[in-house]
Order: C-alpha cells, then structure tokens, then sequence
C-alpha cells in the first residue's frame, strides 16, 4: 500500500488536488472562489492524465531520426485528451465568469447565497 | 453498406451546422433553418428507425479513416434511432407550443441566439445518443450544458441570472466527475470506444483485478450523470432554473436535457460497464434508493408550492426518481420501465409547462394558485391540456403514465428483494401526485363569478398554440392505448446493446 503510493505520488498528488477543488466548487460561498475551485479540479484530471499517460524514459511521438519503434514514444491519445480538456474547461470558466459579471452587476455581491435572500425578498 | 446508415452522422452535422449557419442569419431566416432542420433530422431518424426494426441487429459507423481502437465510431440501433426521433418531435413541439411567449419575452436581438442554442442543443442530444466514445460523450456533455444554461439565462431577469449559476455549478460538479471516472476508465482498460472497454471490464471482473478502482468509477461515472440530471438530493437548482425560464426552455430542459444524460447513463451501464457487472456493485442499490427517496420528496416538495410552475417543476424531481428507481431495480424489465418513462414524462412535462403557460396568460400572468381559479374557462384549451397532463401523470388508463406505472410495478414484482419498498414507494407517491395534481386542475375548473367563457381567447389567435397542444395530447393518448408495441421496441433496442 505504502509503496504503491510512493511509486504513483503524482496520481495521488491529482486526486487530493481534485477533492479540494470539488469541495471549493461545492461549498464556497464566494463565487470567483468557486470558479477557481472548478479549475483546480479540472487541472487536477488533467495532472492524473498527464502523469498515466507519461512512461519513464519516452520521448514525445514526434519522429525524428527516423526511428520508429513503438518503445521509443509514449502514447500521444491522453495529451490529446487533456488538450480536449482544456479547451472545454476555459469555455465553461469564460461562461461562468460571464454569469459571474452579469450577477455582480444587478445584486453588487459574489455571496449567491445573499443573492438567492435578496431575490426571495424582491418576491420575482 | 445502405446508403441510410449515414442518417445519424447526417443528423449531427446538420443540427450543428444549422447552428452555426444561423449565427449570421436574421431572426426569420434562423427561425426556419431551425425548423426545417428539426423536420429533416425526425424525418432521418424515423426512416432510420425502420431500416433498424427491418435489419434486426445494431452496427457502427466508422467516422474519419481510422478502424476500430484507434478511431471514433457511431453506433446505432433501434433504441438510439427511437430516441432521436422523439427528441425531435418533442423539441418541435416544445419551440411550436412556446412560439408566441418567445417573441414577447425575448429582445429582439436575442431571437437568433435562441435558436442557435436550440440547434447546438438538439446536436449534442443526438451525438450522445448516437456516440460509441466515452470521450466524445463527455464533451458532448459540456456542449449540452452551455447551450442549457443559455437556454436557462437568455430571458433576462435576477431569477433566471441565479439559476443559471446554481444549474452550471451542480452541472460542472457532475461533469468533473463523469471526467475523472472516464479518465480512470480509460487507465483501467486502456480504450475509449464502448465495446472495447466493455471486453476488458469483464475479463477484470472475471479475474477480480482492480476491483477497488473499478468500483470507484462506476460510482464517479454514476454519481457525475445523477447529478447532471437532478436525482432527488441535487434537485436544489431545478424548480428556479424550470420556474423562471422562457416557457419552451422550461419543456425543452425538463423533457430533453436530463433525459439525454439518463440516456448516457443506460448506455454506459449497458454498453460499457456491462450490466451484470453493474448489478454485482452496491452503486445499484444507491441509486434505487435515491430514486424512492425523489419519488416523495419531490412530491412533498410540490405539494408544499405554491407557484404553478414551479410545482410542475418540483413533480419533475419525482419522476426523475421514478426512471432511477427503475434503473435500480436491476433487471431488464425494469430498465423498460424505465426507458417507457423516459418517453412517458417527456410527452407529459413539456405538455403541463406549455398548458401552464396558456393557464398563467388569461390570470394577468401570475402563477398563484389563488389567481388560477377558473382559468380553464378562460382558455378552454389550455385547460383541457393541462387535466390530460395531469392525469397522465398521476397514471390514469388510456394516457401514458397508467402504461409506465404498470410497467414498473411489474418490473418490481420480479424483483424479491426490492419489490417492497419500490411498490409501497409507488402506491404513496402515486397518492402524493394525484394530490398536487387534482389539487390544480378542480382549481382551474372552478367557476368564479364575473367571468364569461373564452373571452378573448379563440382558436383563431392562437392557432400554433391549440395544434401543438393537441399533437401533445395524441402523443400522450398514443403512448398510453399502443403502448405495446413501443414496449417491445424498447425491449428489442436493449436487447441490442448487449
């Protein structure tokens, strides 16, 4: 157990740094401090399919030299899902940003829960 | 290969490129690029639909020049061409019923951007049903929830603004989950095409290897999905994100949007994890029981309300639970009882919202119970909507939710363990609909004095409004007398996945 945790730190370190994000995103008050957590946890995949995809000793799958033996390379398909990946989380951070703005425009606060106060007392 | 196995690529590329068409296109033009498109694609889907029941086995669809565990692939059968079909129909009829609340509640800038989102959103719909790649789902996923969510926020007002908000973060919540369980999946197995990982999940299952992290990611991938599409204890942003939208993405997100996730969800139990595997892992029993909790919750909820659409909002809560419960149970009649009712509760709720809305215009526009009273005199169609609806889903003979509740509880007969709690559940929630729900219609079917009959609100004004509703009704009525041969397509659709 001790070992294993030892030889894949770097998944660990991902899963610890996926959990704090969740419970940011989930239980902040503050809605930037939630956009940040939703960051943090999609950087945190992206940490876990980095170091998987990532073999000791590989170079990137470029040829060069000609050499095209498979053990030369590592798998280009999880750098290709993190690209992916990161494109769709820089949408959804810009989406909520935006929805942050509009929010802060109308009600002068972050706190969605005061927000939610104000809405119910204006009766809409 | 037959020229209609292109159909489903066909019908993703073109709802998506409408959308992007429309975006230079002015409102009237992007207007009918949206509906000619909705028309071809069911048309699409239903010829496809009977080259299916014709062929009587599934294939895939090889996109780009790359073979099976390299490239990307579409897979096809007779559920997945069923379920766009009547996607379709509902999306048209949904934009149809809410036509005229569009043009009122909109600026006029925002009309084009209506429709585009509408496009993108019928787009990803249908790459998630038709998808054989887990990746490919998750960022169809993401695409599904930014058009939402600006379906949700594109009438402007504090309310919509904050349910917005609350919808993309329960949303992102879940997705991030659904990521790191494919992602874990990925590891695991090595592939990302269904077919592939669902091999080696049973030769892992079999050799009992990984069992810990297999766990883990059943429980990531079901968890991401149940919250996605509201199961009981995340339901917090639905009654806001249904209550205060415009009255077609009200329909369109509570009929379409989470059941295009449960979907995903059916496919992954059966497709990738594989059922049996699914069935041997506690995660079943979780949602079984999250769904009998929604079941009364949501009801309780919607007793409790006192805003017309924010009650039909809250039943959604309760019927979602229903289609997880049914998925809970573990068995195939369930998962047909649940699928039925997939079908059942998107003809019924998009029908009660767009009812609602005619109810709420001829009361001065307010939702109050109080303010409702007789309004079924007021706009005799709407009225009339509205009770169909209603008896649908408290689960009358002859509509739609009689057929599921039937199937359901015969569905948990076969089931010795769970066949307690799950019929009890029923019979109580059952109870609990017909409360809220006979509670509305005798409210609008009571007469008040001063008022005459349909004044001012004729067939001729209102056309679109009068035929969607009675489309609504024949397909609710249609679900509920020939309910049998649906049954068995559905029956045949599963048989498929597997």
């Amino acid at each position: 157990m001790g070992a294993n945790l030892i030889a894949n730190y770097g998944e660990a370190v991902a899963m610890v740094l996926f959990v704090i994000g969740f419970m940011n995103l989930l239980l902040q008050k503050n809605l930037i401090k939630k956009i940040i957590g939703l960051n943090i946890m999609d950087s945190a995949v992206y940490l876990f399919l980095a170091e998987k995809g990532y073999i000791n000793g590989r170079t990137v799958p470029i040829v060069v030299n000609g050499i095209q033996d498979v053990e030369t390379y590592i798998n280009p398909i999880p750098s290709g899902l993190v690209l992916t990946g990161i494109v769709v989380s820089v949408s959804v951070s810009a989406l909520m940003l935006s929805l942050t703005i509009r929010l802060y425009k109308r009600y002068q606060t972050l706190d969605l829960d005061e927000i939610s106060i104000r809405l119910r007392k204006e009766g809409l | 290969m037959d020229f209609v196995q292109n159909f489903p690529f066909f019908s993703i590329i073109l709802s998506m490129f409408s959308g992007i068409i429309s975006s230079v296109l002015p409102k009237r033009a992007a207007k009918w690029v949206n509906t000619v498109m909705i028309i071809l694609v069911g048309i699409f889907s239903f010829i496809l639909l009977f080259y299916m029941i014709g062929r009587g086995n599934s294939y895939t669809y090889m996109m780009g020049h790359f073979p099976a565990p390299w490239g990307n692939e579409i897979r096809v059968g007779v559920l997945e061409a069923g379920m766009a079909l009547f996607f379709c129909i509902i999306m048209i009829l949904s934009l149809f019923g809410g036509r005229k609340k569009l043009d009122e509640e909109l600026e006029e800038s925002k009309h084009s951007l209506y429709y585009i989102l509408a496009d993108l959103m019928l787009s990803s719909l249908l790459a998630l049903v038709y998808t054989n790649d887990l990746f490919t789902a998750y960022v169809f996923v993401e695409i599904n929830t930014i058009a939402a969510c600006g379906l949700i926020m594109i009438r402007r007002n504090g309310r919509t603004i904050e349910a917005a908000v609350r919808y993309m973060i329960m949303s992102l919540l879940g997705s991030g989950m659904l990521l790191m369980g494919i992602c874990m999946l990925y590891d695991l197995t090595g592939h990302l095409l269904m077919s592939n990982i669902h091999e080696q999940v049973s030769a892992l299952a079999v050799s009992g290897e990984y069992h810990v992290p297999l766990l883990v990611t059943i429980a990531l991938m079901s968890v991401g999905l149940a919250i996605k599409s509201a199961l009981f204890p995340f339901h917090a942003w639905l009654p806001d994100a249904y209550g205060y939208s415009t009255v077609s993405s009200a329909a369109i997100l509570s009929s379409l949007v989470s059941k295009g996730y449960i979907f995903l969800l059916i496919k992954i139990i059966y497709r990738v994890i594989g059922i049996d595997v699914f069935d041997g892992s506690r995660i079943i029993d979780m949602l079984f029981a999250f769904g009998l909790m929604g079941m009364i919750f949501g009801s309780l909820s919607a007793i409790k309300e006192n805003d017309v659409r924010r009650m039909i909002a809250y039943s959604s809560v309760a019927q979602i639970g229903y289609i997880y419960m049914g998925i809970g149970m573990g068995t195939q009649a369930g998962m047909e009882a649940s699928v039925f009712h997939i079908l059942t509760h998107a003809a019924t709720k998009s029908l009660l919202f767009i009812a609602a809305i005619g109810l709420t215009d001829v009361s001065g526009g307010s939702r109050k119970f109080i303010d409702l009273t007789g309004a079924a005199y007021r706009n005799r169609w709407a009225g009339v909507a509205f009770a169909v609806g209603s008896l649908s889903m408290v689960g009358v003979p002859l509509f739609s939710g009689f057929i599921s509740k039937l199937l359901f509880a015969q569905a948990a007969v076969q089931n010795h363990v769970k066949m307690l709690p799950a019929l009890i559940v029923l019979g109580i929630s059952t109870v609990l609909n017909a409360i809220y729900f006979m509670k509305t219609v005798i409210r609008i079917y009571t007469p008040v004095e001063g008022t005459g009959s349909g004044e001012g609100v004729t067939f001729k004004n209102m056309k679109i409004y009068v035929v969607t509703l009675v489309c609504f009704i024949i397909l609710n009525v249609f679900l509920g007398v020939s309910s049998q041969p649906v049954v068995n397509l559905i029956g045949q659709g599963l048989a498929m996945f597997s």
